[in-house]
């Protein structure tokens, strides 16, 4: 099962190899959802091969220090820009560092900060959108309003201008693309809490007099985990691709620090030089890190998706 | 229709003005209109243009005066160069318009042509190959994609065949001395425009294959088959009509976002447009300049956004406006 277009209905007749007739039928042997939801994430193939990416890049990066096989912005200046060898396999780059050691070093800060945005802005795009849903009235027309404005200003407008403003330390990036990403979960979170809030259990609890955030926590959220964790890992992806773009225009993650944008930014003035090797691994990186991403978010897709075979 | 349209119109105005408000404001707080005369040594100078600004009332009264002026069509003279200002997008809203037009017109074709074919074979070689190549193609930075594309597609061939020019051009859209649509403006086209399009290619085919999909699972396909219309008649005629109005639509929402967010393909083609006009009037704190910009994108994306509706209504007569 490779085939993961986001809006094919998958084929129905795909035996669930679990399903054994007879056995598995009886409440007592029924897997939690949680069971149900890994069960199916392992069986998407390319899913499971996007979190052995992910992983293998996290370790690389965060584990530079230990795995990388020049300390960091250790130069060599005799040495100069060299392309890729046996002994630097991605080359170096005109101080004669060793370019794969840069980018793992780079990638800290390119995959925090996509990891970093995902989370916040999930988070923040869930409460208002679980807000603005359940108590509707004005609290849901200002706050939809607002996420309204945004759909007018181009983003990276905002975001340039925004940086440009509050400075461009990594947390301020991460900050402002949150401030802006939030909106597109809010929207999806406030369409299912306005169907969810009509349901007859959430009335129950309600006319039971349920604390309303325990109905929001207990009743209302575990029905979104399947929107929320899907939208984390899609953020992550746009993040990635943001904070690079922001920092090839200057406005992102600003040297000494590195990132995978700024080194791709500093490689943009090679085209067409001996030195136009630079331009392919960061590049790469950040392509390998978004197609992993992006499959892992389609493998949580199926995975929770309530229309799908149990 | 006419009713809609002017409602919708109406609508929009108190969205236009709140936001213009907003990042009025925004864009005074970051940037000192007056920055290149502090170092002024003569104080009157800076009172002098401080009171003929109105820099020394409240933000709302500031933004007032603008906006009247700005109706009335005095949009103000850039701090940066010194010309007009309502001359400078218009210039720059024509390249930009260029691209957007040569851009949209282009992806659009390739991305119905590749949904058509995956649809009408779906789950065969050609159809993994397009979704594998438009994964890829969303995975990948736009500015990356566009210096890879300097690289292979200008300087390698030149390198190689030892050209006295490279054989497509990646800067601006014309060479100096020449004008209008001949062969050096489309050599210089095509570069920018391949940029603009793989991820809009890339998201619009994948769009376009399961709009075909669903739409030839209708009854009235199943009719069709039954009556023994040839398969490709079914295709175009029954499916493709009916995925259109939803294609248009996004078509033209994605479309309207590119107005102010070509500035990647603009930087690295160095065209002259509102992407690349941002830059400029950013790194040059140009306060005159980036309000009515602002403005300018606002308004572009709000008329798009509009006609997507207008275009779905008349594409599917079941919609009907109101």
């Amino acid at each position: 099962m490779t085939r993961t277009a986001p809006t094919t209905p998958a084929p129905a007749s795909v035996p669930e190899p679990s399903a054994v007739p007879g056995k598995g039928a009886s409440a007592s042997r029924d897997p939690g959802p949680a069971r149900i939801a890994l069960r199916r994430f392992l069986r998407h193939r390319l899913a499971v091969a996007g979190v052995l990416v992910l992983l293998a890049l996290a370790v690389g990066c965060f584990g530079a220090t230990w795995l990388a096989p020049s300390p960091r912005n250790a130069q060599d200046l005799l040495l100069g820009a060299t392309p890729p060898s046996g002994a630097h396999l991605l080359g170096t780059d005109e101080l004669g560092r060793d370019y794969l050691s840069e980018v793992l070093y780079a990638g800290r800060i390119s995959l925090a900060i996509g990891l970093g945005v995902a989370v916040l802005s999930t988070t923040l795009g869930t409460v208002v959108g679980c807000v603005a849903g359940y108590f509707g009235g004005w609290v849901d027309e200002v706050t939809m309003r607002v996420a309204d404005l945004f759909l007018v200003v181009p983003a990276i407008a905002l975001l340039a201008l925004a940086i440009q403003g509050l400075g461009s330390s990594p947390v301020t990036i991460v900050l402002v693309l949150a401030g802006l990403g939030w909106t597109v979960i809010a929207r999806v979170v406030r369409a299912q809490v306005l169907s969810l809030r009509e349901k007859e259990y959430v009335e129950a609890a309600r006319v039971l007099g349920v604390p309303t955030v325990r109905i929001l926590w207990r009743h209302l959220l575990p029905n979104l985990v399947g929107v929320v964790v899907v939208n984390v890992s899609l953020s992550v992806a746009a993040a990635v691709i943001l904070e690079s773009t922001l920092s090839f225009l200057g406005f992102g993650v600003q040297p000494p620090r590195s990132s995978w944008g700024n080194m791709l930014s500093q490689a943009s003035g090679m085209v067409g030089t001996s030195q136009s090797y630079l331009l392919y691994a960061p590049g790469a990186a950040i392509l390998l890190t978004v197609l992993a991403v992006n499959f892992v978010g389609d493998g949580l897709r199926d995975a929770f998706d309530p229309q799908g075979r149990h | 229709m006419v009713t809609y349209i002017a409602r919708r119109l109406v609508y929009s105005v108190p969205v236009l003005a709140l936001a213009s408000f907003v990042l009025f404001w925004a864009v005074r707080t970051t940037f000192d209109p007056l920055a290149k005369l502090r170092q002024s040594h003569d104080p009157t100078v800076l009172a002098r243009e401080t009171a003929r600004l109105g820099l020394n009332r409240s933000v709302i009264e500031q933004y007032g005066l603008w906006m009247k002026a700005f109706l009335t069509g005095d949009w103000g003279t850039s701090t940066r160069t010194g010309g007009a200002v309502s001359a400078m997008i218009g210039s720059a809203l024509g390249s930009t318009l260029q691209l957007i037009g040569w851009g949209v017109l282009f992806a659009a074709l390739l991305a119905l042509a590749i949904g058509l074919y995956s649809a009408a074979r779906q789950y065969s070689a050609g159809d993994y190959a397009f979704t594998a190549l438009s994964y890829l193609g969303i995975a990948m930075p736009p500015f990356w994609v566009g210096l890879l594309l300097i690289q292979i597609l200008a300087v390698w061939p030149q390198q190689q065949f030892h050209l006295a020019h490279p054989p497509l051009y990646f800067v601006g859209l014309h060479s100096p001395g020449h004008s209008g649509p001949d062969l050096d403006y489309f050599r210089h086209l095509v570069l920018p425009v391949l940029t603009m399009t793989v991820g809009l290619v890339a998201s619009w085919s994948r769009f376009s294959r399961a709009t075909l999909l669903e739409s030839l699972t209708g009854d009235y396909v199943r009719t069709a088959r039954a009556k023994g219309v040839p398969r490709r008649q079914i295709l175009v005629r029954h499916a493709l009509r009916n995925s259109l109005a939803p294609f248009v639509t996004v078509v033209a929402m994605d479309a309207a976002l590119l107005f102010g967010g070509l500035v990647v393909t603009e930087q690295i083609y160095s065209v002259p447009g509102m992407g690349r006009l941002f830059l400029d009037s950013m790194l040059a704190g140009d306060v005159f300049t980036l309000v009515p910009w602002m403005f300018v994108v606002a308004v572009a994306m709000i008329l798009f956004n509009l006609l997507a509706d207008i275009g779905y209504a008349l594409l599917d007569p079941r919609v009907a406006l109101r």
